[in-house]
Parts: C-alpha cells; sequence; structure tokens
C-alpha cells in the first residue's frame, strides 16, 4: 500500500511524470533527460530518486553510466493510471446520471 | 527470492444526486452512455455493454460491429451491486484466466442522493499474470503509458 500512494505521490509532479514517460519511451541517463527537459541535471536526479523510491524507475550501470528505465516489474505505474482511470469513468457517470435526472 | 508485489485496491467513492435504482441502472444498462470512448482497448470504440444478469458479459462493442470481451459480470444485484470481472492484462488485452474484480456498491444517501463506492482489487494478479508472461512485458509498457499520458494531459 505505501508504494502505491507513493508512487501516486511522486506522479503528481509534472516534470516527475514527464520523466517517467520520457523513460517507458526509451531507457536514458540523467544527462540526456537534463538535455531534453527544462530542468537542471541535479534537479533530475532528485526527481530520479523520488521515482525509483517510489518503485517506478530501476537504475543499471552501463559502464560508467548510470541508465534509468521504468521498471517493469513494478505495479505502480498501472495501478496509478487505474486509479486515473476510474476517477475519469465515475465523473462521466455522475454527469450522464443526474442528466437524465433532471426534467 | 520472488518478491510478490500487493497492491492496494483502487478504491473510488463518488455521490450522485439520484436514487440508488437510477445510479444503479445507469451504471449499467446504460454504461455505453457514460463509458469514456478514450478507455478502449479496441480501437474503434463504439460503446460499453455489460450484460445484466450474473454471468453477463461485459465487453466494448467496435464501430464495425465486432466486440472485444473485457470480463463477465460476476454478481448481479440490483440496487445495490454489482461485482464484475476485469479480465484484461497490464497489456490491455483479454485474459481468459486472469480474473481481477471491480466491485460497484450503491450506498442511499439522505434526499434521494446516492453514494457509489468502486473497488478495484486483486491488481496483484496483473503482476503474477505478468510473470507468467514476463516477455510481454516490454511490450506491454508503451500501450499502458500512453493511456496514462492520454488521461493526465
Amino acid at each position: 500500500m505505501a508504494n502505491a500512494i507513493s508512487a501516486l505521490a511522486a506522479l503528481g509532479d509534472q516534470t516527475r511524470r514527464e520523466i517517467f514517460e520520457r523513460l517507458a519511451r526509451r531507457p536514458a541517463a540523467v544527462g540526456e533527460l537534463a538535455r531534453e527537459l527544462p530542468v537542471s541535471r541535479p534537479a533530475v536526479s532528485q526527481h530520479l530518486s523520488v521515482l525509483k523510491a517510489a518503485g517506478l524507475v530501476a537504475v543499471r550501470n552501463e559502464g560508467p553510466r548510470r541508465i534509468y528505465s521504468i521498471d517493469p516489474h513494478g505495479l505502480g505505474p498501472l495501478r496509478a493510471w487505474l486509479d486515473r482511470f476510474w476517477t475519469d469513468a465515475l465523473e462521466n457517470f455522475r454527469a450522464e446520471a443526474e442528466r437524465e435526472e433532471a426534467p | 527470492m520472488t518478491t510478490t508485489i500487493k497492491p492496494a485496491p483502487v478504491v473510488k467513492s463518488i455521490i450522485v444526486k439520484v436514487p440508488p435504482a437510477r445510479a444503479f441502472a445507469v451504471f449499467t444498462a446504460d454504461i455505453g452512455k457514460w463509458w469514456p470512448s478514450t478507455h478502449s482497448i479496441g480501437g474503434k470504440f463504439k460503446e460499453a455493454v455489460l450484460e445484466p444478469r450474473a454471468g453477463g458479459r461485459w465487453y466494448e462493442r467496435e464501430t464495425d460491429g465486432s466486440e472485444c470481451d473485457w470480463g463477465k459480470v460476476i454478481a448481479w444485484e440490483p440496487p445495490s451491486r454489482v461485482l464484475l470481472a476485469w479480465q484484461l492484462d497490464h497489456n490491455f488485452k483479454y485474459a481468459a484466466d486472469l480474473v481481477t474484480e471491480v466491485e460497484v456498491r450503491f450506498i442511499p444517501e439522505s434526499a434521494g442522493a446516492t453514494r457509489v463506492e468502486l473497488e478495484h482489487r486483486n491488481l496483484e494478479r496483473l503482476g503474477e499474470h505478468a510473470e507468467r508472461i514476463s516477455g510481454m512485458v516490454s511490450r506491454g509498457w508503451p500501450a499502458v503509458l500512453e493511456h496514462y499520458a492520454a488521461a493526465i494531459s
């Protein structure tokens, strides 16, 4: 449960969502992410450590480089997606139920 | 050593200003009117369909008339509860041997309103399923993330 909550909290930040989505498309090192995003390298490192603590990303060493990727064994991202999914779906449902009730 | 990941259920609740019978009917019989078209697995989404009985199917109908299964109705208890089997794996493909449960409870509130509580549970089974077909995991994530990105944008 702690993991799921920390995953949701971790993805609550816009920059972290962007980093996460970029890593989902392809693994990357800190420097590559910092070049593509309007944030400093230390800031990217900080965001990555939050994502890693939440079980959302994994890191491996390739020679001198540390390559970050999303953690395919973590269910955090999928659960976060479902959480958002049901929020949206229920909001649609409420609108429809109350629309039909209106005269 | 294998680590078992057991995520908490997704639990949501919303108040609708209609009585439980109406809320139940809109959630089930009228699911085609509100299910977000963005949340489709077939690609040519026309509408969601939920057959009104235990053992009924839960699926989406495509614009070309074809159907994509999502799961089954496990329990049908109008106007208070419906229990659905969500049988989509981490790759958003139907998997007959995978069952995660979506329970929807319709609880009367004052003034003719209803609290709708939804719980999507057994999410750890998605992980077990992913383990069994681990080769699919790397292909599955981009699809999940596309949905995810669409949902947050």
